[in-house]
């Protein structure tokens, strides 16, 4: 089905979406569960984190008090000022701190407090800490550093306040980048984040923060990074995202099964870099057909990657061409935001033509 | 003689420092700015009527709209990240009447009053906040995007605008214009690296750029002392002279704009004023702005400091207005906000097509869910 660019603006209103019952991840070994939303399962992980390893430690702009999403509240008064401290303003600087301080054997968490103003601390990343163990021939390496940082829509971010830069930094050789989806998946991959022996850029789904709640074992308990989740088994179509954008898509999914009679098989990637790729191939050969969603724009996103190892690796067995749905290659249009985004009206969109090709 | 001052009302803002001559001059006494590496401009200077009740409306005008931006975002009819000046208009309203409009300005996101300094109408800046078609930015970008003549925005990351200022600058050097430009950042922001190449080259080539430090005491929620090594930002470019002014009196803003000007545009370089001023509001609209500093704090500044105040009592105590006058004005320019907001309410939001409008100078084929729905030229 062929649509007019312009077809798409009654989304523009955004229509109330249906309620989805998203599958929680069983842990075992947890403990006992508590409800939690996403910042309240990080802040839980990074107290963990501060409680276990004495050299950890927790800095970025407004962390003392909580931080503006409120994912460090209460760490300063439990672990002290010593452990717990603001910076300035200074992006670059709070980057280079961090590599320093994992040179000489810390553990730093560093918050950048919106990923839009990772953008200033770039340099250090891209070119001192994912390359530090490469360049000084392993003698030095910043392996235990975690930067955390916010991401995408939040529903009226506007420019700054909006962007995914994922695939920015997962073509850094060097760097491991991990985009949770729920509270679950949040204290699991940010636990194994911190203790991982390399740099890891940890984007948290800014909209997520308060509306996603589950039932979080409270226990010390780590998701492995590179591995990716099959959040629902299906055998027609796979689909495939990472953070906010799994309840986009899990939403789609229902609607494709609901109104086309398919079975869809989704795929959280969880690690963007190193990406799971064993995962998605045996997916993909099962089904054949394969739809890719992301916020960021289309070009150049990691969509982009996915789609080529794909036809790389099972070129014999697509029954369609891959589908990317992804933002606009625009910048983060502040009034366009509900059009901008790839929604779940969409990813159906996408699916039934993948699915009729 | 000039020790002279009147007593007005039992209102504390500031010594009351006016002395008004036969011809209906009136002069000014400040608060002299602690200067660096420059002798800085004197303590006093001369108004008048017509100035004093121009700088009250403007600057009331500032405040009101404000005031109903605050109210449409409660209402949700702005969305998006709101940042308000109210407290800060005497920075805003003195250097603007330092300078001309040839002249050139770059700020941060705390940017509506400026727009309306630099000569926007209400409705425009509304019409962007509430993200309509009749917007600066056609609402492509909101709150902390705002453009007009010779005001190169509204910037939302933190320090950013301070190296485009610089080149602002270099080009009023090299197209020799006589223009300076004005480059304001906040406390928060004098911490971060690019500030300081942005200095060295201003001094290095003697640009007419004024840094202009809006010190309002806090980042965010940080407080200045506890997120800057050393306290005063005017000395911080060690090779560049400052000033220290009160920034929340006109005057002494205003004459330390036209010292820095003048020094600018004698070709001698670049000059860090940093303005002693304070925000009554949060941050953004979502901190109460009450968590990190006492409502004694923010109530003690309002009574003693506050800019609009301050003028009121000049105003009075020379006999150019009575209150009943000034409250009148102060009708008019809430009625205008109201109107403006209202036309800007009834306002289109833009069509679809600005969504791929401005992203490069031609239209290129913007990539969408697939290729074929893709918007093409």
């Amino acid at each position: 089905m062929k649509r007019s660019f312009h077809s798409t603006s009654a989304n523009l209103a955004g229509g109330p979406s249906a309620p989805i019952n998203y599958p929680s991840l069983e842990i075992e070994n947890g403990g006992e569960k508590q409800k939690m939303n996403l910042f309240q399962a990080l802040n839980n992980a990074m107290d963990i984190a501060l409680q276990k390893d004495p050299k950890a430690v927790i800095f970025g702009e407004d962390v003392g008090f909580g931080g503006v999403f409120r994912c460090t509240v209460g760490l300063r008064e439990k672990y002290g000022a010593n452990r717990v401290f603001n910076t300035p303003l200074c992006e670059q600087g709070i980057a280079g701190f961090g590599i320093g301080l994992a040179a000489q054997g810390a553990t730093p968490i560093a918050e950048i407090q919106f990923a839009d103003y990772i953008f200033p601390a770039f340099d250090q990343i891209v070119n001192e800490a994912a390359k530090y163990r490469y360049r000084s021939g392993g003698q030095f390496d910043c392996g235990s550093l975690t930067i955390r940082s916010p991401y995408g829509a939040v529903g009226h971010g506007g420019h700054y306040h909006s962007q995914s830069p994922e695939s920015y930094f997962g073509q850094t050789p060097g760097l491991k980048v991990v985009i949770p989806s729920t509270p679950i998946e949040a204290k699991g991959l940010l636990l194994a984040s911190i203790r991982e022996k390399d740099p890891v850029i940890f984007f948290e789904p800014k909209l997520m923060y308060r509306s996603a709640v589950e039932e979080v074992p409270v226990g010390d308990y780590e998701i492995p990074l590179g591995k990716a989740r099959i959040v629902k088994e299906g055998k027609d179509i796979t689909l495939i995202g990472w953070g906010a954008q799994m309840r986009v898509l899990l939403q789609a999914a229902n609607m494709a099964e609901e109104k086309l009679g398919i079975s869809v098989e989704l795929i959280d990637l969880r690690t963007i870099q190193p990406w799971d790729v064993e995962t998605v191939i045996n997916s993909v050969k099962k089904t054949g057909r394969v739809v890719i969603s992301h916020e960021a724009p289309k070009t150049g996103g990691w969509a982009a990657e996915i789609s080529a190892t794909i036809q790389e690796r099972c070129f014999l067995h697509l029954e369609a061409p891959i589908q990317r749905v992804c933002g606009y290659d625009t910048p983060f249009p502040l009034i366009f935001e509900k059009f901008y985004l790839p929604d779940h009206l969409k990813n159906f969109e996408s699916i039934k033509k993948t699915i009729h090709y | 003689m000039l020790s002279n001052f009147l007593k007005v009302n039992s209102r504390t803002i500031g010594p009351i420092r006016t002395f008004a001559t036969k011809n209906g001059e009136v002069k000014i006494t400040f608060k002299k700015a602690d200067s660096y590496l420059c002798d800085g401009p004197a303590n006093t200077t001369t108004t008048n009527k017509e100035e004093l009740m121009n700088y009250f409306t403007e600057m009331t005008r500032m405040r009101k709209l404000e005031t109903v931006a605050d109210g449409l975002y409660k209402k949700k009819l702005i969305r998006g990240f709101c940042h308000l000046y109210n407290g800060q208009e005497a920075v805003c309203a003195g250097l603007e009447y330092s300078v001309t409009k040839e002249d050139h300005i770059i700020t941060a996101y705390r940017d509506h009053t400026y727009m309306l300094s630099r000569g926007a109408t209400p409705e425009e800046i509304f019409a962007e906040l509430l993200m309509k078609e009749t917007g600066c930015s056609k609402g492509k970008g909101g709150s902390m995007h705002m453009f007009t003549r010779n005001f190169y925005g509204g910037n939302g990351i933190v320090g950013a605008q301070c190296p485009v200022g610089t080149g602002i600058a270099f080009a009023q050097k090299y197209n020799k214009t006589g223009n300076v430009c004005l480059t304001l950042y906040g406390d928060g922001a004098a911490n971060q690296g690019q500030l300081f190449e942005a200095f060295n080259m201003a001094e290095l080539w003697k640009l007419p750029v004024i840094f202009v430090c809006e010190n309002n005491h806090y980042g965010m929620g940080t407080s200045q002392k506890r997120a800057a090594a050393g306290h005063d930002f005017y000395t911080r470019a060690h090779y560049i002279p400052g000033l220290k002014v009160d920034g929340m009196d006109i005057f002494a803003v205003r004459e330390a704009g036209k010292y820095a000007a003048d020094w600018a545009r004698a070709g001698k370089g670049p000059m860090v004023l940093e303005m002693d001023t304070y925000r009554y509001v949060g941050h953004s609209m979502s901190d109460p702005g009450i968590t990190y500093r006492t409502r004694e704090e923010i109530n003690s500044v309002r009574q003693n400091r506050d800019p609009i105040e301050n003028l009121r009592n000049i105003i009075l105590a020379n006999k150019f207005a009575t209150e009943d006058e000034l409250t009148t004005i102060e009708d008019t320019v809430k009625q205008e906000m109201d109107v403006a907001a209202d036309k800007a309410i009834a306002a289109p939001f833009p069509q679809a097509k600005e969504l791929y409008t401005n992203v490069y100078i031609q239209e290129v084929p913007i990539r969408g869910v697939e290729l074929s729905n893709s918007f093409k030229p």
